[in-house]
């Protein structure tokens, strides 16, 4: 039996948490790039050391700078998703919708877009004109034009069929400044539609797993729905948009952005029935499984019901909901209050979220 | 949705914490041992402990496949997929786990070829998709696995698949509640039976529990109010002076098992003299291995394993957690040295190990619950 007290562990679990990031791993896994606690450690660690400036600091989707007296967003984003083509999209969509979002939820107005790609020797030209043909096709929908490009070809085996990098560029209209760090208690959490579709269908996409769904993947631009959010809330804080890592992700972030607790209603989280049962059958949580077209927003709580129902009177949106409120303490920490009356922590993941034995 | 839902009602286990609390003398501690990591995370996951009197204290026992696996046979693992040609296969909850030179995560930046599967028919496709390969399947689990295995094992030489073997480490529940129960610091009054196993082994292997150590059992499931009827079935027991093995679980689980799945496993495995479980020790009679009839299928005599062995870490306490005899905080290293990023022992690793569902998803809840019980 150990001397020390419950409490004096849990609180050394705490101080132990918050110490700047370090990574031990003398080499790169796939742990790193799963968006998870290994993902932060490797951003803080190696990225923000070496390039620290005030702009990307906050680590925020994207960087807010105002040049030649307008504010403009700025971003990038690398998409290597396999299979490249899914129900409901391809690489293509997400390629322009994931860098469209990154500048659509910090307010602005999604210009330019630059498009980079990666070709292993042997790709089919037909499927390399069927993601442009996407990308071109997502492009307009979200009314950006991809304005700069660059291509290279590596030996067979040196890379899986396509990656494709977007960097982007929008301009701030509004007066907005949404950060991570802007949530404060009493604030309420809000989820803009079903969460895990776009992982669930890739998962599923992969074949290996012998299940079916009428599932397809959320790729959408986000931008009218901001924008929706912006008018009925004015005083919103932040909004991110639910990739890697999923909604839990990025309620970690918030927390220990803004130092407050973030309280989910496990029974008000909009989840399918094809997604839930996916992940019940894998053993996985929807709250981890990454979205490519819904967002999270903090709202102040008197703006929350307005917000709510401006986000329902978009087709994308009518699904939109209230899923938890922010709370001072413990601060830095996701809890849930389950469905079934309990309560349980909702961490940061390590790596990936693996499917269970048994 | 359909047959979820059901399962967690929130009246329902109101009226079940009510007569829990009934069954409850005050002061008079009852600690409940759920055997299988599959109950161990519903009780986190849903936090089940919020309904609970603070008599009633869940132990986390040892059976979460993951957590058991020695670091020498993860080595062993990782000693094959170095080899020339050599495909390593295995379920997802294994990458993570900590060998004494690395996880398989690790091996696989190095430049191993491991892949997760799904199913052990999974690793034999990949088997037959890689003729110029070696396939291995790096089998682990208790007995709810060892008929996929089985199975697989059958398949594959009907099929003649020459390139494909299992490296078995399947573990049999029994006798390790056996040397839980022969352990001198022992703290449980009853057991949560695993539900899965016993769709398998049935309910009939339990009797020596009641029998020789009075001790109640029920068998449960993996839902909620399953387990909250569990702990409620296992109480009334108590306070009737009875020990008997109960089913909770009907619907899922017969009380015979299920004979075919058995026999499988028969046909394929047989019993080895003893095996090292991870915090456990050496447990006779505790494992299996492919008989000999399939010996061609059989990693352990194909290859020739350095047979590692590595102590486990002198710091970890992974056996007092898993035998319950420590609380997962109890251990020196929990959340400290040890934490899901960096596990050292493998209750850490696995979301069904006692300390990773306690790091994971009860720590605050305990302190909530603490901090609204009256002093």
């Amino acid at each position: 039996m150990s001397e020390r007290s419950e409490d004096d562990v849990l609180e050394r679990i705490d101080r132990i948490r918050r110490r700047p990031a370090r990574v031990a791993d003398e080499r790169i896994t796939l742990a790193h790039g799963s968006g998870g606690r290994a993902t932060h450690s490797l951003i803080d660690a190696v990225f923000l050391d070496a390039f620290r400036n005030p702009l990307l600091e906050p680590l925020e989707d994207q960087a807010i700078f105002t040049a030649g007296g307008a504010r403009l967003a700025f971003t990038t984003d690398t998409f290597v998703v396999s299979p490249l083509f899914f129900p409901g999209g391809d690489i293509g969509d997400l390629a322009v919708n994931g860098t469209v979002n990154d500048l659509a939820v910090s307010g602005a107005r999604p210009l330019y877009l630059s498009a980079g790609f990666v070709l292993e020797e042997g790709f089919p030209v037909a499927d390399l004109r069927r993601v442009v043909a996407s990308m071109a096709a997502a492009a307009r929908r979200a009314g950006v034009q991809v304005v700069t490009g660059d291509t290279k070809v590596v030996q067979r085996g040196k890379a899986d069929s396509c990656f494709i990098n977007t960097a982007g560029v929008g301009l701030l209209e509004r007066p907005v400044r949404l950060s991570a760090a802007a949530a404060q208690p009493g604030d309420r959490v809000i989820v803009s539609g079903p969460i895990g579709d776009h992982g669930i269908t890739v998962m599923l996409a992969r074949g290996e797993l012998g299940i079916s769904a009428e599932l397809s993947s959320d790729t959408a631009p986000l931008t009218e729905l901001v924008g929706l959010l912006l008018d009925a809330a004015p005083a919103t804080r932040f909004i991110r948009d639910a990739t890697r890592g999923g909604v839990a992700t990025i309620c970690n972030e918030l927390a220990l952005a803004s130092e407050v607790a973030v309280v989910l209603d496990e029974g008000a989280i909009p989840v399918r029935p094809e997604v839930r049962g996916a992940s019940e059958i894998l053993g996985i949580d929807p709250l981890y499984v990454a979205c490519e077209g819904r967002f999270v927003a903090v709202v102040p709580a008197e703006q929350a019901d307005a917000a709510a129902r401006a986000l329902r009177s978009h087709p994308q949106g009518e699904a939109a909901a209230v899923i938890g409120r922010v709370e001072g303490d413990p601060a830095a920490m996701v809890l849930v209050d389950t469905e079934f009356g309990g309560q349980r922590i909702v961490d940061m993941l390590v790596g990936d979220q693996l499917p269970r034995i048994c | 949705m359909r047959f979820v839902d059901e399962y967690r009602d929130r009246e329902k286990a109101q009226a079940l914490a009510a007569r829990i609390a009934r069954h409850c003398e005050p002061g008079r501690r009852r600690g409940l041992m759920e055997i299988c990591g599959g109950h161990t995370h519903t009780i986190y996951k849903h936090g089940i402990e919020g309904y609970l009197p603070p008599e009633v204290e869940l132990v986390h026992g040892p059976g979460c496949p993951v957590c058991v696996i020695p670091m020498g046979r993860v080595d062993d693992a990782v000693w094959m997929a170095q080899q020339e040609g050599v495909i390593l296969t295995s379920f997802g909850d294994l990458l993570r786990v900590p060998g004494g030179r690395g996880s398989f995560l690790d091996a696989k930046a190095r430049g191993c070829d491991i892949r997760m599967v799904y199913s052990p028919l999974d690793a034999l496709r990949v088997a037959r998709e890689n003729p110029h390969r070696r396939v291995v399947f790096m089998a682990i689990g208790f007995e709810t696995t060892a008929p996929s295995t089985a199975m697989t094992v059958l398949r594959a030489a009907a099929e003649g698949i020459p390139n494909f073997s299992v490296f078995c480490n399947h573990v049999l529940v029994i006798p390790a509640m056996r040397a839980i129960l022969a352990a001198p610091d022992l703290r449980i009054d009853g057991f949560i039976g695993p539900g899965h196993v016993s769709t398998v082994i049935g309910c009939e292997p339990y009797r020596f529990i009641a029998e020789e150590h009075r001790k109640p059992l029920v068998v449960s499931g993996f839902e909620p109010l399953d387990v909250l009827q569990s702990i409620e079935m296992l109480l009334a027991q108590l306070s009737e002076g009875r020990a008997a093995v109960e089913n909770q679980y009907t619907r899922v689980v017969p009380w015979e098992g299920n004979p075919r799945a058995l026999r499988a496993i028969d046909r394929v495995m047989e019993p080895r003299a003893t095996f090292e479980w991870r915090g456990l020790g050496w447990i006779p009679d505790s494992a299996l291995r492919l008989r000999e009839e399939y010996a061609h299928l059989d990693a352990e005599r194909l290859f020739e394993l350095p047979q590692t062995r590595v102590p486990d870490p002198q710091a970890c306490q992974c056996g007092e957690v898993l035998r319950g005899a420590i609380k997962p905080w109890e251990c020196r290293v929990f959340g400290t040295a040890c934490t899901p990023e960096r596990p050292i022992g493998t209750c850490m690793v696995s979301s069904e190990g006692a300390c990773a569902a306690y790091y994971n998803f009860g720590r605050f809840q305990r302190r909530r619950l603490r901090e609204a019980a009256p002093a």
